[in-house]
């Protein structure tokens, strides 16, 4: 909730900025309004860059958080300049509809309980026993097979509450892809999406609704974006990651997993980052991307675009930081703009 | 009623035939316009729903109201969890909001003082005035932590082991769930139905009830052979508003029933509701089947509120035929 909150005054700034456009170089830029429409959860960073971009002269982006389907639909259709999408397209769909496609920004999903006495980062869980518990496998908080893990916590005897997104989500997609990689019976069963068939469990409506849910449950388990943890100072739990360390959700585990991840070999970069591999990476890292048509009918605007993202890219990093994202690695960054340039005419 | 007031009109327009025919005629006309438009537009609206949910409707035909599977990765789409969810929910409503309205209703228009008559019935308006999402942060932040903690261990330790009823009652307390989003439910339509209440009964002529006092009934008498005999069609069409609002609720619910697609006979536990279902999925439905889904959905709400309407039409024509017709 408090994303929505730094938003707004960058909404303001954007409208107050309106007038005085175009004080230095890039003036080719100025008066052209770029739009996009896509990801809630890359919003409040997206419209704080914006608001930067804006300050400094650059074009105007205005951006509408509709969802990561509405933003792939309407990029599509070509009734916006650019999309983003929790989910990446693979790359028979972009090249069928003409698109290009690029990573701007890096987070995680973090499961959070409700536990009483038990602390943030006090808990550990594996992969295969998230599936299990969402699955309704396990059922009771001092069952054995979380019990053998977490020796010196003082576990209840009582039924967890599950809860999960309601809505269609990013944030589900990748807690599913996740889940699907780690569990053989979550993949033949649930499978992953952006909403699956859930086995019992409670649905909150976006972020805050799980988030919401979990304080409100005792004894319950949920999954959310990291900011929201880190706002809500939600009680989290650690979780063993691909190298069989148990990780803590931070800005470092998160880049640990972007730096690890095989961008290099990802065509469009068309990669979950789930399971990554590195020592301190974290399991559920993940990203929001972009799309942008590669033969845009109106060229100064898909420029501006291009030179906004440029912009978030090189320049966007410690802004992204302050509001609980992590940027991405330098040798990423090089590898989307040389892709930029090949690929945008 | 209805037909009383058709004749008046006619006797009206055939006095009236000579001096202004042309104004009349085109009242009727406006008027039957702005009647027919409501029902054209009705008709419109159910087609293009059921136009835009005919994918689903061809792919699963009958398993779609049947199925209880609602599985966005598997394209398997059954509607069964969210008309259950929707039905239950509206019929706890109403057996907490008719009888409260009701009581309401009577109170203003006999038992009140005079002066706090006009204070109350405004503030009752203003009920329903409020926002549903209000209702609905009300009922997630105070009153689901409520019922967890005090309402629902008393009812599935007291009525949880009960022979019939022990499954509606049993299950984890968690507080959100059906009998919460029904409770939530009731508050949001007493407004509705105790307004119309309050009209309808301070409509009843006083000379019939001045001699049912006078024949020595007591009050409560006097609301069960006067004034509820009286005013039944009526009473039964504010039922009906509220149940309509119940229906379609959207908002409140989806903040306290829970969002699960799950089918369970505890009214304890989380299910879902056709218009909860659709503003949860409808902004990430991307696939044509999954949206044409949804569209179907809304559908079915037309057509299940078209039969319960049906259900209490034929209800209320066997209770005037009982009664014989009072007026």
């Amino acid at each position: 909730m408090n994303k929505m909150f730094l938003a707004l005054p960058a909404l303001a700034l954007l409208a107050a900025c309106n007038s005085k456009a175009g004080n230095e170089s890039s003036n080719a830029e100025s008066g052209v309004q770029v739009t996009g429409a896509g990801s809630t959860f890359v919003y409040p960073v997206l419209s704080a860059w914006a608001a930067d971009h804006k300050n400094q002269g650059g074009a105007a982006i205005n951006y509408q958080s509709i969802g990561s389907g509405g933003g792939i639909a309407q990029v599509k259709a070509g009734t916006v300049d650019f999309g983003a999408t929790d989910q990446p397209l693979a790359s028979d769909d972009l090249a069928q509809n003409n698109l290009a496609q690029f990573p701007v920004v890096v987070g995680g999903i973090v499961p959070v309980v409700n536990i009483p006495g038990i602390e943030a980062g006090k808990l550990k869980l594996t992969g295969p026993l998230l599936a299990d518990i969402y699955q309704g496998k396990i059922k009771n908080w001092n069952d054995p097979a979380i019990v053998k893990i977490n020796p010196g916590l003082n576990l209840p005897n009582v039924a967890i509450s599950t809860v999960h997104r309601s809505d269609g989500s990013g944030t589900t997609f990748n807690f599913t892809h996740y889940l699907s990689q780690v569990s053989p019976t979550w993949k033949s069963g649930p499978g992953e999406g952006k909403t699956v068939a859930w086995t019992g469990g409670v649905g909150g409506k976006g972020n805050e609704g799980v988030a919401g849910y979990v304080k409100q449950l005792p004894n319950s388990l949920g999954y959310v974006e990291y900011a929201y943890v880190v706002q809500n100072k939600m009680s989290y739990a650690l979780l063993q990651n691909a190298a069989g360390n148990f990780v803590a959700p931070s800005a470092d585990s998160f880049a640990a997993a972007a730096a690890t991840a095989d961008w290099k070999n990802a065509k469009d970069f068309n990669l979950v980052m789930t399971n990554a591999a590195g020592a301190n990476a974290y399991p559920i890292a993940a990203s929001t991307f972009i799309l942008l048509p590669k033969q845009p009918k109106d060229r100064a605007r898909s420029s501006a675009a291009i030179a906004f993202f440029k912009y978030a890219l090189e320049h966007g990093q410690d802004q992204a930081k302050k509001l609980d994202y992590v940027p991405l690695p330098d040798p990423l960054v090089q590898q989307i703009e040389s892709y930029i340039g090949a690929n945008i005419k | 009623m209805n037909a009383t007031l058709a004749e008046d009109s006619g006797l009206v327009a055939s006095t009236n035939r000579k001096s202004g025919a042309g104004a009349d005629r085109a009242f009727q006309l406006v008027t039957a316009a702005a009647a027919w438009f409501v029902l054209l537009l009705l008709g419109a609206t159910a087609l293009s729903m059921a136009w835009g949910g005919r994918l689903a409707f061809k792919t699963f035909g009958w398993h779609f109201v049947t199925g209880k599977d609602w599985d966005a990765v598997n394209n398997v789409f059954g509607a069964l969890v969210p008309i259950y969810g929707t039905l239950v929910t509206s019929a706890i409503a109403l057996i907490i909001a008719v009888p409260v309205s009701i009581g309401i209703a009577l109170f203003l228009t006999d038992i009140a003082p005079r002066w706090s008559r006009a204070p109350i019935a405004v503030a009752i308006e203003l009920l329903a005035a409020i926002p549903s999402i209000i209702y609905g942060m009300w009922g997630l932040f105070i009153f689901a932590p409520f019922m967890a903690a005090n309402v629902e261990p008393w009812l599935s330790d007291h009525l949880g082991s009960k022979a019939i009823i022990g499954p509606l009652f049993s299950g984890p307390p968690i507080g959100i769930g059906m009998l919460t989003a029904g409770i939530v439910l009731g508050i949001m339509v007493i407004p509705f139905i105790a307004t119309v209440a309050r009209e309808v009964f301070s409509a009843v002529p006083p000379p019939l009830k001045e001699s049912a006092v006078a024949l020595g009934s007591t009050r409560w008498e006097i609301l069960s052979r006067v004034t509820l005999p009286y005013t039944r069609s009526a009473i039964i069409g504010a039922v009906f508003l509220g149940l309509g609002r119940a229906l379609g609720e959207t908002m409140a619910v989806t903040f306290v029933l829970g969002n699960a697609h799950d089918l369970s006979a505890s009214l304890l536990m989380p299910s879902n509701s056709i218009a909860a279902a659709i503003a949860n999925e409808f902004t990430e439905a991307d696939t044509e089947l999954y949206r044409s889904s949804l569209i179907a959905l809304g559908f079915l709400l037309f057509v299940v509120t078209f039969i319960v309407l049906t259900i209490a039409k034929l209800m209320l024509l066997r209770i005037n035929r009982q009664y014989g017709r009072t007026h």
